[in-house]
């Protein structure tokens, strides 16, 4: 007979940036419950529909399929999701997606929205990564998390002398052409 | 990125369809990556392209084995960059492309490097990374910097080598376990998600020492725990240590049970949560111990949050199942939580109110489902229904109200598996409360007037064709069997012609009727409608033929069909048509499962199916001969039956030939005494000629040598006479068999690994089956009811009850109580256990 029930560490089966039409933005599955793309596209089209008409902009929600625990928050054309197992304690995971809300929000300086999320893939990218390491939690605070994405200067231990001239030319110009375009 | 990846089309004026990565083409991106190799790199554009492959990748493109591999060498290019952005990217590909290990090599030591780096980020991150691509070799290598960062000081990097160590522990357990000393150090760590890795790690590497892990939970709860998150670890490995511990509630306090209960006044909401669901499946949970748990979770019912409400009102569901009465209080916060806005939380508070309710509440609450069902999804309702069900079987005398609820529903919109819940739960309530059945029948017979659902309409002309007859007007049902001839498909409508006949045989006054009907069915324009329409009408005797004697008619029309379909449907491909007609006391009674009478990967690969008939047993060989040289001829299965007396040889048909790799049979035939359930022993030896086959051509050589093979014995067993099959209502059945033949007797079983085992051991030693579900021990249990009903050779019904307890620790005591039409096969029964 097993235990009265899990005593394993908590952990998180995926983490989903879908837009309004229930598209990928960026997805990262952390367990082998979905061994296929199509399968991980019909998950994802199943969360999609069954969350679409709730209303989960100013607390995050929750809803169990297939026995997942999936608690989500949506934001603009931005639909944020957390998948556990049947067994987490809900109350984790939700910590998991304000994690994840949160440092979105603060790396896209409050315009969060799907263009500037898929401008900035990088740093969504790099945010899953900074939150969740295999199904693992490894940060949960959001200031922390956006802190270590953002942290994208040059290695202050490299020599001034490794910064090309080219290089620092090649910003300015960017800096100039940005402000014509504006 | 500030600039755009793709130049944006000047045409296009849809702004809301802009993306960056519009028209991006695997191949162009590729292209792309060569930037990668220039001697002077931009840090940027590399970023940018990473970012553009890592893209295609999130939205399921693949790359081929050369292209990863051509762009996995041209990011390691990228380490001669110290732009922190960029390499940040490249540990992000660099896991994403997973690469294989002699590829491995090459970033091996650039991620060495970074590991010792002075900035905590690279250190961090090549830990993370370098974990995640290396094996077993290289970990050994780099041991000595893992052990270092789990106490470095930078919680990032400590952390980073925690739960690397939590990953590699499942592929390379004896190396991590040697980190012991400096993960136990890390527990300590004033860094609280140190702590959580450090304490999640410590656990797993000594989760088979109880007494370690007793040690380190009672440690922990004197000290410091920081992070909520370490928090609910100690919770979960608390309740571990207490399930292991037995049930000590009888002398006592349960040990630790404090420690939950002081968790319940964490500051973290996380914590209480976890506190009280461990404290509600705590084994065998008191009224008083539950209280606490129960007050906290109700408290979160009014939460202004979803996921605290979803995640109390779900715990309380699961404590409703098994503690009612400790869940009343909640039952105006569950109430109000009908109108919640999350439909999850709303039908887990009706199924949680369905479960508590007393009977005088149950008009109120249908109400208020009434209204709720209109707006949720079929997967909702189908648990709605069948909490109904249980409700109803719990209050019989409310079930005209829960009925009119279920028919109400039947007549609404839905799908397939949601109208089958609700016939199924009018079907169950029909059987077990005999007042229900008329206005439930009735319901079924308005359905299937406007029913889209073949197997549904069949199931409930088959019930009705059953329960129809023994009602007091059973002519009112006519009318709806005979309009599914003239409107349904074939399936129905041959449904329907049987249940017409059932009628005809079971109530003589519609006899008359009943052949006009049926006559008329003659000229559908179905085959099976016509002939199942000849065949009654010769059945019942309505075109003046001879008539069968009324017991023949019945049983043939309402008798249990005691041969197992899937040997029928064998038999019948097997029949070649010719004058000889089928004969159905040919097909098996029963037939085993194959059972191996030699090891896996043996030279030849033999197992037999047994064959029961009532005065034969037939032995089929599956024969495999797993030699690609070797052609076998002749094979044979010698059976030596000396510790079988009562068995003697009859027939053996032999193996022409057996070549390589494709399964064959020969049969061996034995008589045995009629009607009983003759036991023994059989000695196989398998007997065959062999030559040579020349691989290349496939070629047998013409010598020959004889050779033979000794195979496991084999035994018949009482357990191969009895045929499993099913009552749908056991106490119904067991009732109306009587005590005329029931034998009562006790057994010890010993010490067993767990009652399920000891369940489990003794459902397949009679081989019978186990009905109402009753296979299933539910966890924690001292002890378990189990019902089993089987055909005893002879066609001899056969239940059994058996009654587990657990006696002491781990022995299991059973009470067997048989009842059967025969006093000899009541006793036969016995014996199989007596022996077994």
């Amino acid at each position: 007979m097993s235990p009265p029930y899990s005593e394993a560490c908590p952990s998180v089966k995926n983490i989903l940036l879908l837009d309004s039409d229930g598209k990928r933005v960026a997805v990262k599955y952390f367990s082998d419950d979905w061994p296929t793309n199509a399968a991980k596209e019909a998950f994802e089209r199943v969360v999609f529909t069954k969350t679409q008409k709730t209303n989960a902009r100013t607390e995050a929600e929750i809803a169990m399929f297939e026995n997942y625990i999936v608690v989500y928050k949506f934001v603009q054309d931005l639909h944020f999701f957390v998948t556990g197992g049947d067994d987490e304690n809900e109350l984790i995971l939700a910590t998991v997606l304000t994690a994840f809300f949160d440092s979105v929000g603060a790396l896209l300086r409050g315009n969060v929205d799907k263009r500037e999320a898929l401008e900035n893939l990088d740093l969504i990218l790099l945010c899953i990564d900074e939150i969740v390491d295999g199904g693992i939690i490894l940060e949960t605070d959001p200031n922390v998390i956006a802190g270590k994405v953002a942290s994208n200067s040059i290695d202050s231990n490299a020599p001034l002398s490794e910064q090309t001239l080219t290089q620092a030319f090649a910003t300015a110009r960017e800096h100039f052409t940005r402000s014509l375009l504006k | 990125m500030a600039q755009p990846l793709v130049k944006k089309d000047d045409d296009r004026d849809d702004e809301a369809e802009y993306s960056p990565f519009l028209g991006i083409e695997k191949g162009a991106v590729l292209q792309e990556a060569r930037v990668f190799n220039d001697p002077q790199l931009d840090a940027r554009r590399c970023s940018q392209v990473i970012t553009k492959l890592l893209y295609l990748l999130n939205q399921g493109d693949t790359f081929t084995k050369i292209e990863a591999t051509e762009v996995f060498f041209a990011v390691t290019k990228l380490f001669q960059s110290r732009d922190l952005g960029l390499r940040r990217m490249v540990y992000l590909i660099i896991k994403e492309l997973s690469p294989s290990s002699d590829e491995v090599i090459i970033v091996t030591s650039s991620l060495m490097k970074d590991m010792n780096s002075k900035t905590d980020m690279y250190r961090a991150n090549a830990i993370r990374v370098l974990c995640r691509i290396t094996d077993g070799t290289l970990l050994t290598q780099i041991e000595r910097y893992l052990k270092q960062a789990i106490v470095d000081k930078n919680p990032v990097v400590a952390s980073a080598a925690l739960v690397s160590g939590i990953h590699l522990l499942q592929t390379n357990p004896e190396i991590v376990k040697r980190w012991s000393n400096e993960v136990q150090e890390a527990v300590q760590s004033r860094a609280p998600l140190v702590q959580f890795h450090a304490l999640a790690l410590l656990h797993q590497i000594r989760q088979n020492d109880r007494l370690a892990v007793s040690k380190l939970v009672t440690s922990l709860m004197r000290g410091t725990v920081r992070s909520p998150l370490a928090q609910c670890l100690l919770i979960r490995y608390t309740s571990q240590v207490i399930w292991e511990s037995g049930n000590n509630t009888q002398s006592g306090d349960r040990p630790f049970y404090d420690f939950l209960e002081s968790c319940l006044r964490h500051k973290s909401e996380m914590v209480i949560f976890e506190a009280a669901r461990a404290i509600t499946e705590l084994n065998g949970v008191t009224s008083r111990e539950l209280t606490p748990a129960i007050t906290v979770l109700q408290l979160f019912l009014s939460s202004s949050k979803p996921v605290l409400r979803f995640a109390a009102v779900r715990t309380l569901n699961k404590v409703a199942m098994k503690h009612p009465m400790a869940i009343t209080n909640c039952n105006i916060d569950m109430e109000s939580l009908i109108s919640d806005q999350n439909r999850s939380i709303a039908t887990l508070a009706i199924t949680t109110l369905l479960k508590t309710g007393n009977e005088s509440s149950v008009d109120r609450l249908m109400k208020q489902i009434t209204n709720f069902m209109s707006d949720i999804a079929d997967e909702f309702k189908i648990v709605v229904v069948e909490a109904i069900r249980s409700l109803c079987l719990k209050f019989p005398l409310k079930y005209r109200s829960l009925m009119n609820f279920l028919s109400n529903i039947l007549r609404e919109e839905g799908g397939f598996d949601y109208k089958k819940a609700i016939v199924d739960s009018i079907v169950i309530l029909i059987r077990d409360i005999p007042d229900a059945k008329e206005s439930g029948l009735l319901h079924l017979c308005e359905f299937i007037e406007d029913c889209e659902f073949t197997y549904l309409s069949t199931q409930i002309l088959h019930f009705l064709g059953v329960e129809g007859p023994k009602t007091s007007d059973p002519s009112k049902y006519i009318r709806y069997i005979y309009n599914r001839v003239h409107l349904e498909n074939a399936t129905v409508r041959a449904s329907a012609v049987s249940t017409l006949a059932k009628f005809g045989a079971a109530v003589d006054e519609l006899k008359p009727r009943i052949f006009v009907l049926l006559r008329r069915c003659v000229f559908d324009s179905d085959d099976e409608v016509r002939d199942r329409a000849t065949l009654y009408q010769n059945t019942l005797g309505g075109d003046g033929s001879v008539v069968e004697t009324d017991k023949d008619v019945k049983d043939f029309l309402f008798g249990s069909f005691d041969v197992p379909l899937v040997n029928l449907e064998t038999s019948l491909k097997n029949y070649e048509p010719s004058e000889e007609p089928f004969d159905i006391n040919a097909v098996p009674r029963e037939s085993s499962a194959p059972v191996e009478l030699t090891e896996a990967e043996t030279e030849y690969a033999v197992n037999v199916v047994k064959h029961i008939f009532d005065k034969h047993v037939v032995f089929q060989y599956n024969c495999t001969n797993t030699i690609p040289e070797q052609l076998l001829e002749d094979v044979i299965v010698i059976v030596d039956a000396s510790e079988a007396e009562e068995f003697s040889e009859v027939f053996s048909k032999p193996l022409r030939s057996l070549p390589y790799d494709s399964p064959r049979q020969t049969f061996v035939a034995f008589e045995k005494p009629e009607g009983l359930a003759t036991v023994g022993k059989f000695s196989n030896i398998l007997k065959f000629i062999v030559k040579e086959v020349d691989p290349s051509t496939g070629e047998a050589e013409e010598d020959s040598v004889e050779d033979e093979y000794q195979l496991e014995d084999l035994d018949v067993v009482a357990a191969d006479y009895i045929l499993k099959v099913g009552v749908s209502n056991f106490r119904n059945a067991w009732e109306s068999l009587g005590d005329d033949f029931e034998r009562v007797d006790e057994y010890g079983l010993g010490p067993r690994e767990s009652l399920a085992e000891a369940v489990n051991a003794v459902i397949n030693l009679l081989g019978m089956q186990p009905c109402e579900g009753t296979e299933v021990v539910p966890p924690n249990s001292r002890s378990h009811t189990c019902l089993l009903s089987g055909v005893y050779i002879g066609n001899i019904k056969v239940l059994v009850r058996l009654s587990f307890g657990l006696d002491g620790p781990k022995d299991v005591a059973m009470k067997l109580a048989v009842r059967s039409e025969d006093e000899s096969v009541s006793d036969a029964i016995h014996e199989i256990v007596g022996s077994g």
